[in-house]
């Protein structure tokens, strides 16, 4: 979003969007925008490697407490919610490896930066989608940080523990992107917040702890008790963290698996939309 | 009230020694008023920490008000005001009026000298219409005010500014410096500014240095400093002229910073 | 020192209270998010009975113990591990020409009092764990110490946090490992762990007198690893000696950024 390397041409690449005539011209411009703004987030990140690291490294830590505890609880009730101990050892290494990339602790995001800043009226008068550009950099950013601190976790836990591997491939696949999808979907209703809200910190901190206790990070909701378990596989942090998990284990189908998420990633995504028009409209009539 | 003698500091960067300041020795009596000018990264940044404590120099010697800055660091700050330009010392979300109370208690400067003191201030600094602002919201001139008075409440020997009017616009300027002038005649402060602006060394000083490559390259009064480039009447054109033909070339780099830092603006 | 804390962290207090509702809400919020840490052991338990032999009583005691440590720890000192921050924006300058020692300015910059907030949950949480467990008053003693030892030892963990940081400005996130990474340790029994990493959080980073080796004195049970007994009574000592290597390696990170200029 900052003025990089790459933001000239991209702005460029807008503008010819806007003058090419043909709609198919326009579409083929416009996807090489989003593309390049993939690589420009992958790139940005990349920036802040020693961070990502030592992320990883915390990750790995994490996993590592976490599973002796998933360990201690399934010595005494073996099978419990249909996973048996490897399995219960597997999921707690792929939560970690999924708080990068579905960047589970919030933000990731600089939108909230350029809102309370001001800055974010350039950007809404930019011929281009505030809200695909954004998704842009973060599949970038997702993409960068399933390098560096997903694998390591991974596989620390998979010579220290012994991991299974993926029950399908191809289909776990999907549901890694559609979760970062999700939780974009939620950190930008989140970040778009701050257009209404003067100090957003506390709205971030409330973000945080639905996020952490309903995705599955802190235990599988599969071992959840009665409603609560029930609500907390039907909201849409289910979708970052415990169902990619659920289709890396295959513990549940992945056709069901996948239509959960693409459903929460269309709502929202589709508020999300809702929330900018709303927000373009603020800015233009009362100047911010 | 400032000796440096044959003051060197180096930095290790990659692997390679790096001389930021090299052989620098000058005096500064009490009273006197010196504006240190330099292109960036000559070596003004490291100067001013060396003489506020916050670097210790690698060889030579430092005394600062009677003391060895870097080994009586709270000594040397209870006798001495530091001021950066680039960034405030003042609390950004306090009132600019509760900063003051907390750096009084943090200087344990007297209550009524600090009632006082701050009414002098105040009214030299024309602070009394945003006493009560969030720092926050101020502008970068009444900042720069707030923060000049707070380097001032614990009543220092020494005021020692970083680009004190970078950024500011023609009448804070000018209301910054004309402060400035007046601390320095009738309280008798010895101020010691850094500089881009040849404004503030026209205006205020009546001495310079001149820090280029880590070295003194010159020290003398700004007539002085004119005479040395025949031809050249602005004090603008003479500065550019010496920075362009100094005899060593390339620049020797700015302080190291760890990686992913911002290249620092000051020398 | 205590005196200029103090008065920063009022300046602080002050400067949240200029935002009412948001210092209403993430107060309300800290102590909603560590409800949710108790909901995480209510789970467990509604799933078994015993986690690696201990009750949930038990469980309760060792997590409101450490977490009570924690969370006061991080109130008063968790902002050392912004430090990289300091050095990197240039505000550890501004600390250094203040005649106030920057350790006391760098923990409490930023002091953001509603994370009282927590320390209230966490308070609650002992209480009722020790309502449930009647401990006997012969070995009630044992109970402040501990959270004390506890408290010294997690801020030690931030001071050493901080002046590993003078090496690594790039990446802090690493002391995070071993300072909110000591608090996850220490909330279940740990038993639950390896017997290797135990001996490590006994002998090496005493994480285990934070109130593995004092709960089991307080609860009147074995050790299940069959450590020395002693060991149970050694809390304020391996707290001191952990605050006392802080202190060194917080004066030779001082020192370096001093001497280096990084």
């Amino acid at each position: 979003m900052r003025p990089g390397p790459d933001c000239g041409s991209s702005t460029a690449c807008a503008t010819d969007e806007l003058r090419s005539p043909g709609p198919r011209v326009r579409r083929c411009a416009a996807f090489s925008l989003y593309l390049r703004l993939v690589r420009y987030g992958f790139r940005k990140h990349a920036a802040y490697w020693g961070a990502a690291v030592a992320g990883a490294f915390t990750n790995t830590v994490f996993g590592v407490l976490r599973a002796y505890v998933l360990i201690a609880l399934w010595r005494s009730r073996p099978h419990l919610g249909g996973y048996d101990l490897p399995d219960a050892v597997a999921f707690c290494f792929l939560t970690q490896a999924f708080i990068g990339p579905m960047q589970v602790f919030g933000g990731g995001l600089d939108l909230t930066e350029r809102i309370r800043s001001g800055d974010v009226a350039l950007d809404l008068v930019r011929p281009a989608s505030l809200q695909l550009w954004h998704l842009s950099e973060d599949l970038g950013r997702a993409a960068y940080l399933f390098l560096v601190r997903s694998v390591p976790p991974t596989v620390a836990g998979a010579l220290l523990f012994g991991i299974v591997p993926p029950a399908d491939a191809p289909a776990y696949l999907v549901s890694f992107v559609l979760g970062v999808v999700v939780s974009f979907g939620w950190r930008y209703l989140v970040a778009l917040a701050a257009f209404w809200i003067l100090d957003d910190r506390g709205l971030a901190v409330a973000s945080l702890v639905l996020t952490t206790f309903f995705s599955g990070l802190m235990l599988p909701l599969v071992i959840f008790p009665g409603w609560l378990g029930a609500l907390a596989r039907a909201l849409p942090w289910a979708a970052m963290v415990q169902v990619p998990a659920d289709v890396y284990l295959g513990t549940t189908g992945p056709g069901p698996a996948l239509a959960f998420q693409a459903l929460w990633a269309a709502v929202l995504l589709g508020l999300g939309a809702l929330a900018t028009s709303v927000a373009r409209r603020r800015v233009v009539i009362q100047g911010g | 009230m400032i000796e440096a003698t044959a003051v060197g500091r180096t930095f290790r960067v990659r692997g390679s020694v790096v001389h930021a300041v090299r052989d620098l020795s000058f005096r500064i009596e009490a009273g006197e008023f010196v504006g240190c000018l330099g292109p960036n990264g000559a070596g003004k940044s490291t100067t001013i920490k060396m003489l506020t404590g916050i670097l210790a120099p690698t060889s030579g010697r430092v005394t600062v008000a009677g003391l060895d800055p870097s080994r009586r660091r709270t000594g040397l700050a209870r006798r001495i005001g530091v001021v950066f330009g680039q960034r405030t010392t003042l609390w950004w979300d306090l009132p600019l009026k509760d900063s003051f109370e907390l750096v009084r208690l943090l200087y344990k400067v007297d209550r009524e000298v600090f009632r006082r003191r701050l009414g002098e201030l105040a009214e030299l600094l024309d602070l009394g219409g945003f006493l009560a602002t969030p720092v926050r919201q101020l502008s970068l001139g009444q900042r720069m005010r707030g923060d000049i008075a707070a380097a001032l409440l614990h009543d220092p020997a020494l005021l020692v500014l970083d680009e004190p009017t970078i950024g500011l616009d023609v009448v804070s300027k000018a209301g910054v410096r004309d402060f400035l002038r007046r601390l320095n005649a009738e309280r008798g402060t010895t101020v010691l500014l850094t500089t881009h602006d040849l404004g503030d060394v026209e205006r205020l000083c009546r001495r310079v240095l001149l820090i280029d490559h880590g070295r003194l390259a010159f020290d003398g009064t700004v007539d002085d400093l004119r005479a040395l480039v025949p031809g050249e009447t602005s004090i603008e054109d003479v500065v550019a002229h010496l920075y362009l033909n100094s005899p060593a070339s390339p620049r020797t780099p700015p302080a190291p910073r760890p990686s992913g830092d911002p290249p620092s603006v000051t020398a | 020192m205590v005196r200029t804390y103090a008065l920063l962290a009022w300046a602080w207090t002050r400067a949240a209270a200029q935002y009412p509702l948001s210092f209403a809400v993430m107060t309300v919020a800290g102590f909603v998010t560590s409800g949710l840490d108790a909901a995480v052991i209510w789970v467990i338990f509604a799933n078994t009975r015993s986690l690696a032999g201990f009750g949930v009583a038990e469980v309760m005691f060792l997590y409101g113990a450490s977490s009570l440590a924690f969370t006061v720890a991080d109130l008063l000192f968790g902002n050392v591990d912004r430090i990289s921050r300091h050095i990197r924006a240039g505000t550890l300058d501004v600390f250094l020409i203040r005649p106030a020692s920057p350790f006391v300015q760098v923990a409490v910059d930023q002091f953001v009092p509603h994370r009282v907030g927590r320390v209230v949950q966490r308070a609650v949480m002992l209480g009722l764990a020790l309502s449930r467990l009647g401990v006997p008053p012969g070995r009630a003693w044992m109970i402040p110490v501990m959270v004390a030892s506890g408290i010294v030892i997690f801020a030690a963990l931030f001071a050493l946090s901080g002046a590993v940081q003078f090496l690594l400005t790039g990446a802090p996130e690493v002391a995070n490992a071993f300072t909110y990474g000591g608090a996850q340790l220490t909330q279940y029994p740990l038993n639950v762990y390896g017997a290797d990493l135990v001996r490590g959080v006994t002998y090496v980073l005493p994480l285990a007198f934070v109130n593995w080796q004092p709960g089991l004195y307080v609860l009147g049970r074995e050790d299940p690893l069959g450590l020395p007994p002693l060991l149970r009574f050694l809390s304020p000592v391996a707290a001191l000696a952990l605050a006392g290597a802080a202190a060194l390696a917080w004066r030779a990170g001082i020192r370096r950024y001093r001497s280096t200029g990084s």
